[in-house]
């Protein structure tokens, strides 16, 4: 080997070591590295988490409730296999309501049920004027495009 | 052509007609992307008039990986063909590229708070760009304390490419896993999901980006030249001054 290939190889070696043990490190912490559960993947856990846990999904349509005023609410997060409710009192963000995307943080309930300490809306990664969206929903092609 | 600029002298030469010109393209495209991104750009069926941010934000992005990406590339080329410019282009680029970093988290931040309603948020995407800011600020530092220039350079080189494993990630960590940032809008198979009329600014932007980067590191290449030759020259008279008192 020439100097320049033994140079060549110690990187190449350097990167690939790096890259094997980021790559295990990250596959074996899996379910950390996600931000949030989906309401099947919490479904499916053997036991129910104990503490303060994330929940990823659809504000389900027709599911949200104002309790007391406009400080408590209530509502169904989906991803169109499980459901989960959840109860909130607090701010919500401008983007939430029925059909968007939310992330709620809070404990598990007795029943089932999320108390969430807080509600966050997640943005999808469409961007359109108001006047597209407008046309997209004359022309029906809105439902099957984006769902909402 | 690099091997060209492999010359000092003969790159000088020729940066010097380019660096204002790429100075002056990347102020004008940044004053017609600001105005277009700011005015001239309807606001978002759902985000309303803070999609603004996003004109600012996304092209600041590209910029922290691109110029990583730069780093890394430089930085092998350098450590294994001992380019003579190649260090020089991963050191200059450095800073440039964690303002950009800086600038995307900032102004990501701000978009967060009234969308989602959190200024922060530990998920995949925006932890690992966080990440790349204190890698970049590693890469500085190690120039920064290491004396000798040439150990400098082999010891960052080694950081840098071990720290471009990060850059997949970042990229891939919307669809690894489940985060609050939204997925690419643009760098997807199915082509871009934002509407022309806003895709024309972020371009825009993205153009006066990367001409703004190409006027800094050239600017930041030149004065790196001229730092190492003054080194030189100080060295050189050291060792003269030196001999002069042992007689």
């Amino acid at each position: 080997m020439t100097k320049k290939q033994k140079r060549f190889a110690f990187l190449a070696g350097i990167f690939a070591a790096a890259a094997l043990a980021v790559g295990l490190v990250l596959s074996a912490l899996e379910s950390a590295v996600a931000y949030f559960y989906t309401p099947s993947e919490l479904a499916a856990l053997d036991s129910a988490p104990k503490g303060v846990i994330r929940l990823g999904g659809l504000v389900e349509d027709g599911s949200v409730q104002y309790t007391d005023g406009k400080t408590e609410v209530q509502f169904v997060v989906t991803d169109l296999t499980a459901r989960t409710s959840v109860r909130y009192s607090g701010a919500l963000p401008d983007l939430f309501r029925e059909g968007q995307g939310v992330v709620v943080e809070g404990r598990l309930a007795e029943d089932g049920g999320l108390a969430a300490m807080q509600v966050l809306a997640k943005h999808d990664e469409n961007y359109m004027p108001r006047e597209l969206e407008k046309a997209l929903k004359e022309q029906g092609h809105w439902k099957d495009q984006y769902g909402k | 052509m690099i091997s060209d600029l492999a010359n000092p002298e003969r790159f000088e030469r020729l940066v010097r007609p380019v660096q204002p010109a790429l100075a002056a393209i990347s102020l004008l495209l940044a004053a017609a992307g600001l105005y277009y991104a700011l005015f001239a750009s309807p606001p978002d069926y759902q985000q309303g008039e803070s999609v603004r941010i996003m004109y600012v934000h996304v092209p600041a992005s590209w910029m922290a990986l691109f110029c990583y990406s730069v780093i890394a590339i430089s930085s092998a080329t350098g450590f294994i063909w001992k380019h003579p410019l190649a260090d020089v282009t991963a050191k200059a680029t450095a800073p440039i590229g964690a303002v950009f970093t800086a600038l995307a988290l900032f102004t990501g931040s701000i978009w967060g708070k009234p969308m989602w309603g959190a200024w922060w948020a530990w998920d995949a995407r925006l932890t690992s760009v966080l990440i790349l800011f204190f890698l970049y600020l590693g890469y500085m530092a190690i120039w920064e304390t290491v004396e000798d220039k040439s150990r400098a350079a082999r010891l960052a080189a080694v950081v840098a490419i071990v720290g471009f494993v990060n850059i997949p990630i970042i990229h891939f960590s919307v669809d690894w896993w489940n985060s609050l940032h939204q997925p690419a809008s643009i760098f997807r198979p199915e082509g871009p999901t934002v509407a022309p009329s806003m895709l024309a600014p972020l371009f825009l932007m993205a153009l006066a980006y990367t001409t703004g980067y190409g006027a800094l590191v050239l600017a930041a290449m030149k004065n790196e030249l001229i730092a190492r030759r003054l080194q030189r020259l100080r060295d050189v008279a050291g060792r003269k001054a030196s001999t002069v008192e042992v007689k």
